[in-house]
């Protein structure tokens, strides 16, 4: 079988030997939405006009990362990417860099007045500094096409897995990479991994969460439109591993593209006998389904998504039992999340110690982000762990744009905390991140400025997890509620000290006592500005003037 | 187990005309899942493909055929943000009010629209032609603030910006 895997790689490392340029134009979820399907199109047709095929390939790939600047062209293999191409610069990029070899200038990516423009788009700071594991072939290879992916050593890993080595010995190569889950909460990977393996079941199951519900979190999206296959690959391993012969992959109905492109995965995947009956001419049997979700973020935890999956409302169950132990429909069940699967392909094929020799000793490997707010380079990046939030704020992600002051960066979401000024030195990985008030969370890094209030952040939020709380709980029900009115309150300038001592009495109780993560997370971003930013509150209380004008976000 | 009959709708209609085209869409739907009680959502989704929202007489239909109790495909269907249980507009505009639109202003947009449109989050035109709704996060966050105009992506929308576009899409002031 590997044979075939082989020879489908050597075809298309073939053809891409015959191209002496490929277009590679992003068509991340943001380029698209700038017209990135139209560029595909017309710049076909230039290649075409210039008498240029086949010598210059032009193929779409998924998010190259820096989503401000769509949409992208990365020529291959000059490593030059292009900012903002629209259809009519499509002509001038084929002539300029393709027929004459000179670079279009005004288009490089990056190319800002008093900036310094890279020729070579991985000399800048923001892909540099970046190391790509998870992202890896996000932005490099066509994600529809499955022998693009098997060309660039796909499902290598499913076959080393499936004839090389024990289903023991796939548990402790991701135990030794220290690889911990990926959706937030850091819960080593292969510790997880061998508990369903333990357990003795007939029928086992494997879930992949992509219920990405995090307000300003993208990370996931980015993985499934850009490399749906390294997804199913690290789910059919899981599998295998933990002796499931069925998986879910629950994704966001907010996600049309993602879900389409993993659904054609599938169905490339099934046809070669990838997944399916006798995976790889082996005796492992393996299928997956999707299976939709319909806008809940309380199904991101993993009792609730289950129970989504199973088709009811999706409310939470008191753990233990863990789905380890009694999972879907009772039956042992494995959940990870999307950017964790991603990371098992090349912890396979490199070594468990390769992964852990990346990032700190806590917090191994890699973690992908998404910038967004008020920064310069907003996109999805992934960097070491441990990496500061200096670096990836101000060197990787350009600082705040229009001179405006740094004043917060807002981590994990609803459940995570804003983190000031001071801290920005601290190495993100699982246990620095905590120290300082906020947590890891799935991915989702919000810059906020000067102009921010940040009393405003925190009612955004509490309204978040009101919303979304489930009602099954009172804690959360109850509570969430009650801190949104307060927060309301002295957002508008009517609340009194009398008020915020009720805040500080409510946020505790809720955090304690609430049934799962969304309740005992939700004063989360309350307590951690009242701790660096308590004079914004004391200020609308005592209504001064200035705290209530920066309010009401403006627009940009 | 109690099979329910399916009589008459609270508005007083008779059966749902089983000859329509959408319901032998959604009884296709059904059928590939073999009637399973954990397809409802998906079930779901397409019906609300099918109708554009969730109308009382599908969730009916739906209910006895998958032989499940219509308090659960109720319950089910009022869960989830993504079901809609009112007609939406015939052009409907979903602003994105996750965290980065957030701080870029995106309730600035939602204020606009109903000022000069008089339409608040989860409101239709009276003619039908509009509606508004919000979303918790779309996922561009790297262009922010984002509207989706009937599935395509508005990216950095400015202020004003789209009360114009939404006045072209749906031909005159409301």
């Amino acid at each position: 079988m590997v044979d075939k895997l082989d020879e489908i790689g050597e075809q298309v490392r073939k053809q891409e030997h015959d191209y002496r340029l490929k277009l590679l134009v992003c068509c991340g979820a943001g380029c698209l939405s700038s017209g990135a399907a139209e560029l595909v199109e017309e710049l076909k047709r230039a290649v075409a006009a210039a008498g240029l095929q086949p010598e210059v390939g032009v193929v779409p790939t998924g998010c190259m990362g820096p989503c401000n600047q769509g949409p992208l062209v990365r020529v291959s293999p000059d490593d030059t990417i292009y900012e903002k191409v629209t259809v009519s610069d499509a002509g001038d990029l084929v002539d300029g860099h393709c027929c004459r070899g000179e670079k279009v200038r005004a288009k490089l990516l990056f190319n800002e007045a008093g900036e310094t423009v890279y020729e070579r788009a991985s000399d800048h700071p923001f892909f540099k500094l970046q190391h790509r594991v998870a992202l890896e072939h996000c932005g490099v290879i066509n994600p529809e096409s499955l022998e693009e992916y098997i060309a660039a050593g796909g499902y290598r890993a499913l076959h080393h897995a499936l004839t090389g080595i024990s289903r023991e010995e796939v548990i402790a190569e991701i135990k030794q990479s220290g690889l911990r889950g990926r959706g937030g909460a850091g819960y080593p990977t292969g510790l997880k991994w061998e508990t369903v393996y333990k357990y003795v079941h007939a029928e086992k199951y494997v879930i992949c969460n992509g219920d990405e519900g995090d307000p300003g979190a993208f990370m996931d999206r980015g993985i499934l439109e850009g490399d749906p296959h390294r997804v199913l690959e690290g789910m059919a391993i899981a599998a295998y591993a933990v002796g499931a012969r069925k998986g879910y992959l629950y994704v966001r109905a907010e996600y049309p593209l993602a879900i389409k492109r993993f659904e054609l995965a599938i169905k490339q995947a099934r046809a070669q006998h990838l997944v399916g009956a006798q995976v790889l001419g082996t005796e492992f049997n393996f299928d997956v389904e999707i299976r939709v979700g319909a806008g809940a973020f309380v199904c991101g935890e993993e009792t609730a998504l289950i129970a989504s999956i199973e088709g009811r409302r999706g409310q939470p169950q008191p753990r233990p039992p863990y789905p380890a132990e009694r999972g879907l429909w009772g039956k042992p069940t494995l959940i990870n999340n999307v950017e964790t699967f991603a990371n098992i392909v090349p912890i396979l094929l490199k070594g468990g110690e390769w992964y852990a020799s990346i990032g700190t000793a806590k917090s191994t490997g890699t973690k992908a982000f998404a910038l967004a707010g008020k920064i310069r380079n907003t996109g999805l990046i992934e960097v070491p762990m441990g990496t500061s939030l200096r670096k990836i704020i101000f060197d990787i992600g350009g600082g705040v744009p229009d001179g405006k002051r740094f004043k917060a960066a807002q981590t994990g979401g609803p459940s995570g905390g804003c983190i000031p000024e001071e801290h920005l030195d601290v190495p993100v990985d699982f246990e620095n991140i905590v120290k300082v008030g906020s947590i890891m969370g799935s991915g989702g890094l919000i810059v906020m400025d000067e102009s921010s209030s940040m009393v405003d952040v925190a009612r955004f939020f509490m309204e978040f997890c009101m919303d979304e709380s489930c009602g099954k709980c009172v804690p959360c029900r109850v509570g969430t509620k009650q801190m949104y009115d307060l927060l309301d309150r002295i957002c508008e300038g009517r609340g009194t000290e009398a008020d915020l001592a009720l805040l500080e009495e409510l946020a505790p109780m809720v955090k304690e006592t609430s049934l799962c993560g969304l309740g005992m997370t939700a004063p989360n971003p309350l307590l951690s500005t009242l701790r660096y930013f308590r004079e914004e509150y004391l200020a609308l209380i005592r209504r001064k003037p200035e705290a209530a004008e920066a309010n009401t976000p403006a627009a940009d | 187990m109690t099979i329910m009959r399916h009589t008459r709708n609270s508005t007083g209609t008779a059966d749902p005309p089983r000859t329509d085209t959408r319901y032998k869409r959604i009884a296709a739907a059904m059928q590939k899942h073999h009637r399973r009680p954990d397809a409802l959502i998906e079930v779901l989704h397409k019906v609300q493909d099918a109708f554009g929202y969730l109308p009382m007489e599908a969730i009916r239909f739906v209910a006895e055929q998958m032989r499940v109790p219509p308090s659960r495909v109720y319950g089910v269907a009022t869960f989830y943000h993504f079901f809609a249980l009112k007609p939406k507009g015939k052009h409907n505009c979903v602003i994105c009010t996750g965290t980065a639109c957030h701080v870029r202003g995106a309730q600035t947009i939602v204020d606009e629209i109903h000022q000069h449109l008089g339409l608040r989050p989860g409101q239709t035109t009276v003619d039908g032609k509009l509606g508004v709704q919000i979303a918790r996060c779309i996922g561009c966050c790297g262009l922010a603030p984002a509207v989706v105009l009937d599935d395509q992506v508005l990216a950095k929308v400015k202020p004003g910006e789209l009360v114009e576009i939404l006045r072209a899409r749906v031909g005159g002031p409301r």
